[in-house]
């Protein structure tokens, strides 16, 4: 075995252990760093096939996005902040069998389909062939969405920051009126 | 990676960061004694201290999670670190290098957040929101300060960024991006006007469980991230190991003392900002201001 056939033995059954550690902690916290653990394994995987800028962004946007679902969690969480222990699976007993039915299902899909032979090889830089690949003819599109996503973005904050607890524009009430 | 890169290279630089982090905690330590030399010994008698220090432990806390989040700090740090060039080659010369060192310092709020949520005590779980909610404020323009470099030079490889600038360093024909990229290396180490995740006001917030040991390993990482987002400014736009007479490797070392000199001198002369004034600031004022930087260096580069 050479050394990248046994990093992707690895970072395979961390990512899929972490997988299923998901559903066995008891805890948010834990279930969502287990997650992250699983998805960034599957990010270095892709630097094993030279996809470099795939696997960082992969990486970059898992660990971002699962802060982000660390600030909804203290947010809407009925029980509070997820701080106390909790079950993470619903439906303890459907729920097996639809895993277990759509895990046939792919498995059959894998052994059943018709691979298409490998035509061509890598580009010298993927990167670049990657960025053609989506932009090239849609430059126009990824722009103006681009924009609109941010400028979305920036309006949202401006509505929310407006309404700090320290900031309003309301007067704040006198100590002996505020019992 | 292009060529492979000497057995020593990353000892050199597991030891140029591991001085350089306490040049900065001695530095800042003697800033705060108003400029008694005394505060030089300040940062081996904390070691020593925690070290022998017994751990103080929460009720039902996880201590799994704040592990991970407190040893995670140096190791991202390090990890950041492998893509700079010390002189002419990084240790890891990684051809998507700049978006490399961009997740690398993401995970950082993964640390922060992890190690505030550990111990089960309300002051660091707050510490650990307010990291949160800093990055998502500091991120987006500090994106864009890396991209426009990124799109000076042509490349995302962290060599290629800095030997672009041989003729003229980008901290002066984009100035903007230079003084975004600043705000944001202070937000990365959460330091000075950005230290309010472990704030005094919330009893040290993220750090305020945090003893002995775990202290230590705690704040390693923190002094090692400084360096870290001092030594990225140089490759990005204070024109890598280019300069005259003196060799690169000097070059990058003179340059990213002379920037973590100016973030730990800050610490000491403004205030800390509020996440949410500072969000308010950085998607209203540094997003616009940097999207004009880039534009600007997009139109020079066509």
């Amino acid at each position: 075995m050479t050394l990248q056939s046994v990093a992707f033995w690895v970072l395979a059954v961390l990512s899929a252990a972490s997988g299923v550690a998901v559903f066995v902690v008891d805890s948010m916290a834990r279930a969502t760093f287990a997650l992250l653990t699983s998805l960034v394994g599957v990010g270095l995987v892709f630097l094993l096939i030279d996809l470099s800028y795939l696997g960082v962004l992969i990486v970059l946007m898992m660990v971002m996005e699962m802060m982000v679902m660390a600030v909804f969690m203290i947010m809407y969480m009925m029980n509070p902040a997820g701080l106390m222990p909790m079950k993470m699976v619903h439906n303890s007993r459907g729920a097996p069998l639809i895993a277990a039915g759509v895990f046939l299902l792919l498995v059959a899909g894998v052994f059943l389909a018709p691979w298409p032979r490998r035509r061509g090889g890598p580009p010298a830089d993927p990167t670049h062939a990657l960025g053609l690949s989506i932009m090239g003819p849609k430059m126009l599109v990824m722009m103006v969405v681009g924009v609109a996503i941010l400028a979305t973005m920036i309006s949202t904050t401006v509505l929310a920051t407006h309404r700090g607890r320290y900031d309003g524009d309301r007067p704040r009430p006198r100590p002996e009126e505020g019992r | 990676m292009r060529e492979t890169t000497p057995l020593w290279t990353p000892i050199a630089l597991l030891g140029a960061l591991l001085v350089l982090a306490w040049a900065a905690a001695a530095f800042d330590s003697v800033l705060g004694t108003a400029l008694r030399l005394s505060g030089l010994g300040d940062p081996p008698r904390e070691v020593a201290r925690l070290l022998v220090q017994q751990r103080r432990r929460t009720p039902s806390a996880d201590t799994l999670l704040m592990r991970a989040g407190v040893c995670g700090l140096p190791v991202v740090a390090v990890l950041a670190a492998a893509v700079l060039p010390l002189g002419d080659r990084p240790v890891a010369d990684l051809a998507v290098g700049v978006v490399w060192f961009n997740a690398m310092e993401v995970c950082v709020w993964g640390s922060l957040w992890l190690t505030g949520w550990g111990p089960d005590s309300v002051y660091p779980l707050i510490g650990g929101y307010r990291a949160v909610a800093q990055g998502l404020a500091y991120e987006l323009p500090h994106m864009f300060a890396l991209i426009t470099a990124a799109l000076g030079a042509g490349s995302l490889n962290m060599s290629d960024v800095a030997g672009a600038q041989r003729g003229l360093w980008f901290a002066v024909w984009m100035p903007v991006a230079f003084a975004v990229y600043l705000v944001s290396a202070l937000a990365m180490a959460f330091w000075g006007p950005m230290s309010r995740p472990v704030g005094s006001d919330i009893a040290g917030g993220v750090r305020a469980e945090l003893s002995g040991p775990d202290r230590l390993v705690f704040q390693t990482g923190r002094y090692t991230l400084l360096v870290v987002a001092a030594a990225a400014a140089v490759p990005l736009f204070l024109g890598g190991g280019g300069g005259p007479v003196l060799p690169p490797w000097l070059w990058t070392l003179l340059k990213t003392v002379a920037v973590l000199a100016v973030l730990v001198w800050a610490r000491h002369r403004l205030p800390a900002v509020r996440m949410d004034r500072f969000t308010w600031l950085s998607w209203l004022v540094l997003i616009p201001a940097a999207l004009l930087q880039m534009l600007a260096v997009g139109i020079v580069v066509l």
